[in-house]
Formats: C-alpha cells, structure tokens, sequence
C-alpha cells in the first residue's frame, strides 16, 4: 500500500503509523459517561470505505485523515489533519 | 455417519479404502428452526454440539456464507494453552483445555490433540517477574506452570541461540500441558459430532440482514432465503461488526490482520510451542514436518484476509535472531486471517441489546484454544437466556462498568492488544 502524503508525495505504508478511526468526535467535557464510552470504545468498523488518522511518522510527520478501503486498501483521500 | 477405530482404519486397508462415507451430511435450509447459528468456524459448530450435547435443543442449523472452516479456524497455527493472567481469563481457558483433553472421545473423532507444552521465553529480570507472578496466578487455580531456567530452555528446545547478542535468553514460563491441534481436525470433529446429532450444516449461506420486530429476533435473511428463528447466535470472528450494523447496534471491535507462515517440512526441530520474548514470534513444528510461525498484527483495519510484507519481514527477522539456523529455511506459504480485536483483547459470549440474539465473538487473535469452551459457554447462554458464571464476565457492557479484563494492560486500542 502507498499512500500519497499531501506533502511528500506518494509512500510507502512502512513509513506511515495507524492512528485508529477518524470519524469519532471527542464529546464535550461535560457530555457524561455515555458519550465517551461510545467514543472511545464503540467503533463502525465497515467492510468498505472509512475515515482514519495516519502520521507520516517517518517522513514529514504530519498527521494525515485518510479515506481507505478495508477490503481492496484503496485510498481516495488524503487530507492533512 | 462413520464411526472411527483402528479395526476400521485396517479392514479399509484392505478394500482399497472405498468403504468410507463423508464425515457429515450436507443440509439445505429449512424455513424455521429453533435456533440458527451464524458462521461455520470452529465457535459456530461447537455452539451447535453443545447445544444439541448438552441442552438437547437440536433443532439447530449453522449457516455458512463459504465452506466450514476456512475461517481464522483453517487459518490459525493452532496453539492450545490456558496460561493466562486474569482469574476470569484464567478460569474460562482452563475449562477449555480440560475439554480439549476430552475431546476425541466426546466427538468421536481424532482432533490429534498433541500436549507438548508451550514455552515463554523471557529476557531480562522484569520480564522474569511478570511471568513468575504469572506463573503463580495460574497455580492458585491449579493449572500447571513450571518456571524453567536457561539451562531448563536448553534442554527443551537445543536449537535456540540462547546467548544471541541482543537479547540473550534467561528462562521461559512452561505449561506442559499447553500444546497444539490441527484445525482442519477440529473443525471437521465438531461438524460431524453436529451432524450426527441432528444438526443441519448449510455452507454457500450467507447472511445478509437479521429480521428484528420489536426489539427481538425473529430470523434471517440469506443468499438462500428467509430462516425464521427464536433464537439466533453469531460466531462469526473478524466478520461481527458487519453482523451487528444488520441489527442496528455497534460494538467494541476492530477488525486487523493477522498472518501465518510455514516452511518446507523437515524432520523433528522443534518439539513444543515456543514464544519469543524481545519481538512478536511464536513457532512449533506440525506432524508433516512444517514448521509453524507467526507475529503480531500487521497494523491497520482490514477484511483483506491478506497480509503486508511489513509484518511479514519483522516476523523472520525475529525468527532468526531466536533461532539462527531458521536462515537456511524457505517459507512455503503465507496467508492471513481477520481478527476481531477488543480493546482489552478478552472476548464476548453474551447478550445482546436484541433480545434473543447472542453473539461468541473479540477472540482476538487466540480464540482457536478457546474453541470447546466458547462453543459450551455460548449453547449454554442460547439455551437458558443467561450466561454461565464461566462467561459471565464476558459482557460487551464491562467498559462502560469498568470491568475491562486488560491482560496486557494495552489500554483502549485493540491494534496495540
Ligand atoms: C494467523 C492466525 C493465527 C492464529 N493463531 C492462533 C493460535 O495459535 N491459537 C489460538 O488459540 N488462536 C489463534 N488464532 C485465532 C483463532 O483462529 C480465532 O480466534 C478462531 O479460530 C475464531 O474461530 P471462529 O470459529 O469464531 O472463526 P472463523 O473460523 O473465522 O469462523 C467464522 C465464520 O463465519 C463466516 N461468516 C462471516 N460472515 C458471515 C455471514 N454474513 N454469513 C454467514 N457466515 C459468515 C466466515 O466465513 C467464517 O467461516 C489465530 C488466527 C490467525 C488468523
Ligand atoms: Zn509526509
């Protein structure tokens, strides 16, 4: 897999650390126990199209939202954090 | 349905081998069942054994979206252990492998269940520590545990380079009774033991949505058509997220990769279970002479069932700095398997917020040993609407109550588990 670094181009996945899901929001400090159980345990996990953190951890180390397919490891989009 | 023995085995010789029937009956759906169990892995099957064994419910059918067991089940390198640190854990694994050491005889089938022990080795004095005190855990529940010393790995295993520059190796942690299973034995022991009980196998089945009324399970919706049940149970591994978006709720799994390797087959190298402690390699040796090895996860979600060199790398490079000669060796094959990873990287057999739909699954990336016990644990949970006091920590609410069971101590990230 490679993926394109907005800013480094295109490289190889050795050079990028997974950061976990990236359509959870993190809930206001006063939203209660619920909302941050769901955030920070439930997760969507499609077979198909997400959202997830990635750094280019070495290389430019920016933090990366990236669009990925979790059967074919397809990348549509790559937006810096 | 055949029945095994060594007097059978002798007079097929003796015809040519053409006497044998196939090992199960293949079924085609129903309308309706009692109970439908999703997923034709080892847990699905085992699940519908012990149902029908144990509570007599057998009107019962597993449904399969490709073949039995070429799930994580035929995917696995089928280490069998109870060496856990949590008395929960520690309890539930226990359990399983008593049922392991019983198994040929309940289901009437060679699962070739080999107890050749299962060594840990360790590194350095904190490592040495944790072992010890997870070696005691274990003896207060009375499982065996042995705290062995270099000379103790020397003897068990000659072919570690035990002075290796980097991480030279002080002692392991053995439990003798720890060892390994062939899968493809398991699964078919179990699918028979189902059959022969009544119980209807349906593989080419997958399921694509579950019927809900009112809060509670009425069947599902199939490649085959509808199958109306009361009761309904997943045990579909890396694949439960994708189950229980059908039904409207998620839960606290991610699915990663997981890989395998094994090499050419030689004669007799390694004789028990091995794990590395500087770096993710584990090894044993297979009845054909294969040897046997896998790693960590590869890093990120996926239902690629297909692995990345990354892993794959990081695993042989550990493998040769633990066993130098492994370098004169050729991989034969690689492959991957999906795993449903927790955040604490103990499973799920419990409940669910749709009333009587249950779920056996987060078995992570050793569920294989957990086979019997997930299957008993979960017929039992089916069949009286509770758990037992084995699973009854196994909750998909323990987050929200503060009752992760973290063996590692990983923290809420089921990629690092
Ligand atoms: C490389 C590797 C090594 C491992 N090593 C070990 C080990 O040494 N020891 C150990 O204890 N564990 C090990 N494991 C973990 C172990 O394999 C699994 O935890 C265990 O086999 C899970 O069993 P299962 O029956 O739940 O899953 P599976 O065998 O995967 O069964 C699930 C079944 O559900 C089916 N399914 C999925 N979706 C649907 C649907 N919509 N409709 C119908 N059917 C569906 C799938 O096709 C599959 O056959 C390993 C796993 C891997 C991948
Ligand atoms: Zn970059």
């Amino acid at each position: 897999m490679r993926i394109p670094c907005p800013f480094c181009g295109p490289r190889d996945e050795v050079e990028f650390t997974w950061r976990g899901d990236a359509s959870v929001q993190r809930p206001a400090a006063e939203a209660g126990v619920e909302a941050f159980h769901d955030y920070v345990y439930l997760r969507r996990n499609p077979r198909g199209w997400t959202q997830e953190w990635w750094q280019h951890s070495a290389g430019c180390r920016a933090w990366l939202r990236v669009e990925r397919h979790t059967m074919t490891h397809e990348i549509r989009k790559v937006e810096a954090a | 349905m055949p029945q095994y023995s060594a007097f059978r085995i002798f007079a097929e010789g003796l015809r040519g081998n053409t006497g044998w029937q196939p090992a199960w009956r293949k079924a085609r759906p129903k309308p309706r069942y009692q109970v439908v169990i999703v997923g034709g892995g080892g847990h699905g099957l085992a699940t519908a054994f012990y149902l029908a064994e144990l509570h007599g419910i057998r009107d019962v059918a597993v449904v399969e979206r490709g073949l039995v067991g070429q799930g994580n089940t035929g995917r696995n390198t089928t280490i069998v252990r109870s060496n856990y640190l949590l008395p929960e854990n520690n309890r539930f694994y226990e359990h399983s492998l008593k049922l392991w050491e019983g198994l040929e005889r309940s289901l009437g089938y060679n699962v070739m269940m080999s107890q050749r022990g299962v060594l840990n080795l360790f590194h350095n004095d904190a490592q040495k520590a944790a072992y010890t005190r997870r070696g005691n855990a274990m003896r207060l529940n009375g499982i065996d545990a042995e705290l062995v010393d270099r000379e103790g790995v020397r003897a068990l295993c000659p072919i570690i380079d035990l002075d290796n520059g980097r991480y030279p190796v002080m002692g392991g942690l053995l439990q003798r009774r720890g060892g390994t299973a062939p899968h493809d034995a398991v699964a078919w022991g179990f699918a028979k033991a189902a059959s022969d009980r009544g119980i209807d196998i349906i593989e080419h089945c997958e399921v694509t949505g579950l019927l809900v009324e009112g809060g509670a399970i009425r069947g599902v919706r199939t490649t085959r058509g509808e199958i109306a049940a009361a009761k309904v149970g997943l045990a579909v591994a890396g694949h439960t997220s994708t189950l229980t978006a059908m039904a409207g709720f998620d839960v606290p799994i991610e699915t990663h990769l997981l890989q395998a390797f094994v090499s050419e087959g030689l004669k007799p190298l390694v004789d028990c279970v091995v794990t590395f402690g500087a770096g993710h390699f584990y090894i044993s040796q297979s009845d054909k002479g294969g040897l046997v090895f896998g790693g960590g996860l590869d890093g990120y979600a996926s239902y690629g069932q297909r692995g990345t060199l990354k892993e794959a790398e990081h695993v042989f490079a550990t493998g040769c700095t633990m066993i130098p000669a492994l370098k004169r060796l050729r991989a034969l094959r690689s492959w991957a398997g999906v795993m449903d990873m927790t955040p604490d990287a103990s499973p799920y057999v419990c409940r669910t917020p749709i009333s009587g739909l249950y779920m056996t699954a987060g078995w992570s990336y050793g569920g294989f040993k957990a086979t019997p016990a997930s299957g008993w644990c979960h017929a039992w949970t089916i069949a009286r609407d509770e758990p037992h006091a084995l699973n009854a920590a196994f909750t998909l609410d323990r987050f929200r109550e503060g009752r992760a069971l973290d063996e590692k101590g990983a923290g809420p990230f089921p990629w690092l588990q």
